[in-house]
């Protein structure tokens, strides 16, 4: 990686054909991240999705009178591994703040938070922007810090006719929010900005990051501006739940701030909705009414300092993160750029992927890549499942490579054993490949005297082909193959059976 | 048996092992001393009859099973801000009226776990916010020694029921003085340990970083006992600390035994500060506290010049810090979960606001909106951050004076008891906290001792101070002073009633 520490914000360069009828966008991201621990940050209620209202509240998280917080260390490691991830400062003194505010899904009339001193500071990630498109490019996002904080819990307004039901299964959930620079000057950039982050966090198995949950929110800031003038007046977009939608709200943000300021008027400041079904952003509140939140110190919390041994262990312990993987793959395995692209979206499709190049040997990485992304993918994709639910392991799918590369196995024929392994026979074990081409015969025929055999068997059988290839008719050679194959049921080795008829036909 | 409630701990310890009386019959005791006796004092506002009956019949049950346990079978009361399963738990407000906990303090398990039985709870100022215990919506407390009088605050009940013999100690907290001045003002020895020392979990919060609970006896060894099974660390509390509990009342006993029969205090120097003397002192507090000393020091130990921070800078500081904390800390009370709601509330601003402003008195709601002003945008750092680096000056000031002494005595309140009806305005009534808010700013441990009486015969307060841990040396320094005088041995005037 290139040693740019510093983030891009100022002296970014204008991209001419990102702007917007001469307006230069400028976006900047907060995502609030579940951090995966089995239970929450300050309580030891359940963290799961979607259990009966109130069911994993306890005394702590309804807040009753006398009840104090006490900070789950599991999210410490959590949160550093992020940091670390995205070449950060870390906070080795770590204070938790209160964010003072009223709602009844606030059960405290406080939140606890990281004001003065989150656990992550000033950081960057490398993303590609238009991923696999012709106008593709890389460019780094700064983030201002990360820090960890409770999540509120839910007033719910459907469930009694006339009431606001609330929903204190989610308060207290452990997040951690990441606050990017704004460097971003298009919905696409915004979206690789997202999706990398995304990328890293599900990467570094320290969140679930499922948006449709809430595990993974964004809320953008939009503003536009003439390039070379100060930032225009943000709005912020909330509760963007899926990448597509991100995106879109986006896009019409920009065109309806444009409106306005074409029209002569001003942005105001405020917080909008995106409605995915009219494809229009609406204002849900300005910042008029914004409120004094009157931040300080949780004394109910001791500052948590974290020894730098600590960060040694979880530094020595992280996984090669998914820039430098890609990389390697192409530079020392040889792949594409396609290819080392797909097979690194997710870490388990990399580890996948290396594991069976364990056994075959990286001399067939392409061989291996391609089973992966074209046969097994393709499978999966179909069946709605992803390479963790592969009932195809490892060492069974290298299993089936070493007999395409030992000749045991035709091209046609490895696939027929790869349904069968898809489909669950030839047990768990690694020879299943093996098990199956024992079971149904599915060897291929190499021996030269028994295909030359059936080879004369064919001529014999079918001298009007013969005739017509002799009679310059390249087609009727191909015929000839396809008849030799038959006979021999599909087992004998294409390149000797064509070898073999050539050297008879003359 | 009829003079029960004379007897100390030790004495009430060794009668029940001995099974002179059981815990049934000590229990009935002490009841019956509150049914007919309480309507004067009002320090309960919860009696629990019925638990402590079924208390005491399984303390007996267990003693017969060989159970020897020191608490076992004693009986005490709580301060009504630590959450008790089962019971109602008020915080002296209206706002938690009907607040019927889930869920037992960890020190309220504790002590029960050790075997003293719980007669009830305690009557306190609203969120333990005052100094003579008449915000409590529960009504006033009388002070024993002189009905007229108020006993203190906030642990106002607690010192009026231990020193009108309704139980033999108490649990308080102590967040500016809540434990020690109500102490001096009922002639009883109570004790605020070091911050950290006793779990916080289940007491419901006033201004967490000051709040500490303790406990309130007729002499420091009372005192001891019931501090044991309170003390110690607490995994669901970040602010208690992992350290090894001393044992108490051991501790003191081996004090008294090793020390010297004429000069048991030699080799002591007690820290004496100017700032502790000063205008608005009244004159005979004045004078039994340096009497006190006097006799400290005919004991052996020797006095010292100490300097402490100026109590009115001591004043300020707690007044920007605690209710800024408060103020927060009173925000779950909101009318949405539990607790008093208004009646039909028009929308969601008016349940909070009403809510909150029918539900919470008058000093309360001052001191919520004088912390939400200290922590508003444009005053935080004017306020609230300069009140933090004063705080941090404060407890350098008494790490220096601890370099030159081992304990510093002042009185504990500068008055003794005024009258019921004083209707003192705030300013005049947060100065009664002048000599006891210092210790809690800077986490250390007090003792409040009976140093006197006044000639209208109202008791009078000694404050000794501790270096942080010191908790052991304060009980100790505070005991073998009582084995050498008896002011901690007279009794209230409702104490002397028998029924």
């Amino acid at each position: 990686m290139t040693a740019i520490t510093e983030s891009n914000t100022t002296h970014q360069p204008i991209r001419k054909e990102l702007l917007i009828d001469g307006y230069e966008v400028v976006i900047g991201i907060e995502i609030h991240c579940q951090l995966n621990t089995d239970s929450k940050i300050f309580s030891s209620s359940p963290t799961k999705f979607g259990n009966e209202p109130n069911t994993q509240a306890n005394i702590v998280d309804l807040g009753l009178p006398g009840v104090l917080p006490v900070l789950n260390e599991g999210l410490i490691e959590r949160a550093l591994k992020f940091g670390i991830g995205v070449n950060a400062e870390l906070g080795l003194l770590n204070t938790f703040d209160r964010k003072n505010y009223f709602y009844p899904d606030l059960p405290k009339g406080y939140q606890i938070t990281q004001m003065e001193n989150p656990i992550v500071g000033k950081g960057y990630i490398d993303v590609i922007v238009n991923e696999g498109q012709k106008n593709e490019y890389a460019k780094r996002i700064g983030i201002t810090r990360g820090h960890l904080e409770e999540d509120a819990g839910k007033s719910v307004h459907d469930a009694v006719p006339g009431m606001t039901g609330v929903d204190l299964n989610r308060a207290g959930t452990p997040l951690i929010e990441i606050v990017s620079e704004p460097d971003m000057r298009s919905a696409s950039e915004a979206v690789a900005y997202i999706k990398a982050i995304h990328q890293l966090v599900t990467w570094l198995d320290i969140s679930d990051a499922i948006m449709a949950e809430g595990s993974f929110r964004c809320d953008c800031n939009v503003s536009v501006r003439q390039p070379g003038e100060e930032f225009g007046t943000r709005t912020e977009l909330k509760n963007l739940n899926s990448f597509r939608n991100i995106e879109n709200a986006i896009k019409r943000e920009i065109e309806r701030q444009i409106d306005i300021i074409e029209d002569g008027g001003k942005v105001v400041q405020a917080t909008m909705l995106y409605d995915p079904e009219a494809d229009e952003t609406r204002i849900m509140r300005t910042k008029e009414d914004a409120d004094d939140y009157r931040y300080f110190p949780d004394p109910d919390l001791l500052p948590v300092r974290i020894e730098q041994e600590t960060v040694d262990a979880i530094r020595a312990s992280m996984p090669e993160l998914p820039v430098v993987r890609r990389e390697r793959f192409s530079t020392e395995l040889g792949l594409s750029e396609y290819d080392a692209r797909i097979l690194t979206d997710s870490r388990e499709l990399a580890d996948y992927f290396e594991s069976v190049l364990a056994t075959v040997g990286t001399e067939h990485a392409k061989l291996a890549a391609n089973w992966i992304m074209g046969d097994l993918l393709g499978a999966l994709n179909k069946d709605d499942k992803t390479i963790t639910d592969s009932p195809i392991s490892e060492v069974q799918l290298a299993g089936l490579l070493k007999r395409l590369n030992d000749n045991t196995l035709s091209g046609k024929l490895a696939k027929q054993v790869f349904t069968a392994l898809y489909d669950g026979e030839g047990g768990n074990e690694a020879d299943a490949a093996d098990k199956i081409i024992e079971a149904k015969g599915l060897k291929q025929e190499t021996d030269t005297g028994a295909i030359k055999a059936i080879v004369e068997e064919v001529i014999a059988n079918n001298q009007a082909m013969v005739d017509e290839y002799k009679g310059g008719k390249e087609k009727a050679f191909n015929g000839l193959v396809g008849q030799v194959m038959k006979a021999s049921r599909g087992k004998a080795n294409p390149q000797q059976v064509n070898q073999i008829l050539k050297e008879i036909l003359g | 048996m009829s003079d029960l409630h004379h007897l100390s701990i030790a004495k009430l310890v060794d009668g029940l092992q001995n099974q002179h009386f059981s815990s049934v019959e000590l229990t009935d005791h002490f009841l019956k001393r509150i049914n007919t006796l309480d309507k004067k004092v009002n320090s309960f506002i919860t009696i629990d009859e019925e638990g402590a009956r079924q208390a005491a019949q399984q303390a007996d049950d267990r003693r017969s099973a060989g159970d020897n346990s020191v608490l076992l079978g004693l009986p005490m009361a709580h301060k009504d801000l630590f959450c008790t399963k089962g019971l109602l738990t008020t915080s002296g407000s209206k706002i938690l009226h009907s607040f019927g906990s889930p869920y037992d303090a960890t020190i309220v398990s504790n002590i029960r776990e050790a075997g003293a039985v719980c007669l009830g709870k305690l009557n306190m100022d609203e969120f333990a916010m005052g100094s003579d215990n008449e915000s409590s919506y529960y009504g006033a407390v009388h002070n024993p020694w002189d009905l007229s009088r108020v006993p203190g605050g906030s642990s106002g009940g607690s010192a009026a029921a231990v020193a009108a013999g309704f139980v033999p100690f108490a649990t308080g907290s102590d967040t500016g003085g809540s434990i020690r001045q109500p102490a001096s003002f009922c002639g009883l020895t109570g004790i605020k340990p070091t911050y950290g020392r006793v779990s916080r979990f289940g007491m419901i919060a006033y201004a967490s970083s000051l709040d500490q609970a303790g406990t309130f006896g007729r002499s420091a060894q009372d005192c001891a006992y019931l501090l044991q099974p309170m003390a110690g660390h607490d995994a669901r509390d970040a602010t208690s600390i992992k350290r090894d509990v001393p044992d108490y009342v051991a501790d003191l006993q081996s004090a008294a035994a090793q020390a010297d029969a004429d000069k048991p205090f030699a080799g002591l120097r007690i820290g004496v500060a100017k700032e502790y003397f000063g205008k608005g002192l009244d004159a005979e507090v004045d004078a039994n506290v340096r009497a006190a000393l006097k006799q400290y020091e005919e004991l052996g130990a020797t006095i010292v010049e100490v300097n402490i921070t100026d109590p009115e800078i001591t004043l300020a500081t707690y007044y920007m810090l605690a209710p800024a904390e408060a103020s927060s800390n009173l925000s779950r009370f909101d009318g949405v979960r539990f607790g008093y709601r208004c009646e039909d509330p028009k929308d969601l601003a008016d349940l909070y606001t009403r809510s909150r402003s029918e539900g919470f008195g008058v000093e309360v709601q001052r001191r919520i909106l004088m912390g939400t002003y200290a922590l508003s945008a444009g005053y935080f750092d004017a306020y609230y951050t300069k009140a933090q680096k004063v705080r941090r000056l404060i407890l350098q000031d008494f790490k220096n004076a601890f370099e030159k002494c081992d304990v510093i005595a002042s009185p504990t309140a500068p008055t003794a008891a005024y009258k019921l009806d004083a209707a003192l305005d705030p300013v005049t009534m947060y100065l009664g906290d002048v000599y006891t808010i210092g210790v809690n700013l800077a986490g250390l441990p007090a003792i409040s001792m009976p140093a006197g009486f006044t000639e209208s015969g109202l008791p009078i307060g000694l404050q000794l101070i501790g270096n942080h841990w010191d908790d052991s040396k304060l009980l100790s320094t505070a005991h073998i002073f009582q084995q050498h005088t008896d002011h901690h041995t007279k009794l209230s005037a409702t104490a002397q009633e028998s029924i």
